[in-house]
């Protein structure tokens, strides 16, 4: 079982996927230091914690080698405390289900957000949000059949996808107010836009959520950083 | 424990792990191989959100991606040998380097070889610094999961054939000893372990193969090519 001082964590509040591993850490009841990075202008620790990416988050546990990647930084905490809030099921097959449609959120779903930030143009933004659409209508029924009827992915209580979905939706909103659409909404998904105001308000992820100023901050960073650019 | 069924491609490196992780955990399986070109109605109904294989199929039920179908292979057939060590760091410490692999380290090859003049040479650049950051982590191992392969053995064992093939297609030479003693090393013992040595796809095949993808055979041999990426 950590104490609260042998968990850190090293990432910036506005980062969607630091803001998984909160919102896991809270679930699982485990205390830990909060460590501000700047990404603008990367500190040693994260140069020399995470060499390969030079990204966050980053978990230190006591003396241990720094581990990194939230998903992966998810599974490490879910089997050192697997006696509180499991997160992954412990099915095989439930387990495959969960990480295949974790992938498919991080690589296919949620980089479309990315793109469409960086898109200039009418024409390629409708593109882009028509896939956004597209993978969220895939999204609930994915929803539909993980719930099995009830409030979360993971059945009656968070569960991995609430955790690696849910961790997006302040950034979302926030693109998607830019853009004028709402990606999850009551008519075309409604089993998520429901899921999305229960996650906006539960205990484990309510306080983790960035202020609108913190996250329009880091917005603006990357307006400047990576600017959009004509297809 | 089932029936299983492996449908992959006779040429994918995502493919050959999985057949690694069954033929060594000793799951007896059917195999049946896709025409990218044509994909069967199977396939579209076991992977119908990516469309891909390798897709494993456990008593009629689909499990897609190849890191995830290793995982589900060593928990499911879990008695005797285990792929992923037991503690949690190291395990997270063997997903790091799988996800470094599959995201960045075998796109970065893939690139080079298909890429020509000073695109390549920037390509090979690339793909040189992300090996450099996995002869580091052998370092001092003899295998990447220590004194017995597992996980990650499987996951980067596609360099114990492709780039040496590669280079026999079209003289484009990648792993040189010199600058990564770790990795030859680990290239020829992983190399000599039986299974391994036993199921590459035929060589002349891949020669000839790699040839058709770099004369520029078109869009639709690299479109092809993507696909077989897991």
């Amino acid at each position: 079982m950590p104490k609260k001082s042998e968990i850190k964590l090293l990432g910036t509040t506005a980062s969607p996927y630091v803001n998984r591993v909160q919102f896991a850490l809270n679930l699982k009841s485990i205390e830990y230091e909060f460590i501000e990075e700047n990404l603008v202008c990367k500190s040693e620790l994260l140069l020399t914690s995470n060499p390969v990416h030079k990204k966050v988050p980053v978990l230190f546990h006591a003396n241990k080698p720094p581990i990194c990647e939230s998903l992966i930084i998810i599974e490490y905490l879910d089997e050192i405390k697997s006696d509180v809030h499991r997160i992954l099921p412990s099915d095989p097959l439930e387990r495959a289900d969960n990480r295949f449609w974790a992938n498919y959120i991080d690589n296919k779903f949620f980089p479309l957000y990315e793109e469409l930030r960086m898109t200039i143009g009418k024409e390629g933004k409708e593109a882009i949000k028509k896939q956004i659409i597209e993978g969220s209508v895939l999204l609930e029924e994915v929803f539909v059949k993980f719930s099995n009827g009830n409030d979360y992915f993971g059945g009656d209580d968070v569960g991995y996808l609430d955790v690696v979905l849910g961790c997006f939706i302040p950034w979302r909103k926030l693109i998607e107010k830019y853009n004028e659409f709402t990606a999850f909404d009551e008519v075309r998904t409604p089993r998520l836009a429901e899921w999305t105001k229960r996650i906006w308000s539960h205990e484990a992820f309510k306080d983790v959520i960035p202020e609108n100023g913190t996250i329009v901050n880091f917005y603006m960073i990357l307006q400047k950083y990576k600017p959009p650019r004509v297809v | 424990m089932g029936e299983v069924k492996l449908f992959r491609t006779w040429s994918s490196p995502f493919a050959l792990r999985v057949v690694w992780a069954l033929k060594l955990k000793g799951v007896e399986y059917e195999t049946i191989y896709e025409d990218l070109a044509n994909k069967s109605s199977s396939l579209l109904e076991y992977n119908p959100v990516h469309k891909k294989v390798p897709v494993l199929l456990h008593n009629g039920i689909p499990i897609c991606e190849s890191l995830v179908i290793l995982e589900y292979i060593d928990e499911t057939w879990n008695e005797g040998v285990r792929f992923l060590p037991k503690d949690p760091l190291a395990r997270a410490t063997a997903r790091f380097w799988a996800k470094f692999n599959d995201e960045q380290v075998f796109p970065s090859f893939f690139r080079y070889f298909m890429r020509q003049g000073e695109d390549q040479e920037k390509a090979k650049e690339k793909v040189l610094e992300n090996l450099k950051f996995v002869e580091e982590h052998l370092k001092g191992k003899k295998f990447f999961d220590g004194e017995v392969f597992g996980f990650l053995d499987l996951v980067f064992g596609w360099l114990v054939c492709y780039p040496g093939v590669i280079n026999k297609a079209i003289n484009l030479k990648l792993l040189d000893e010199q600058m990564f003693p770790n990795l030859c090393t680990w290239m020829e013992q992983f190399g000599d372990v039986p299974v391994i040595k036993e199921t590459w796809p035929d060589e002349e095949a891949l020669i000839h193969k790699f040839h058709k993808m770099r004369e520029g055979l078109g869009i639709y041999i690299y479109t092809k090519l993507r696909y077989e990426a897991s």
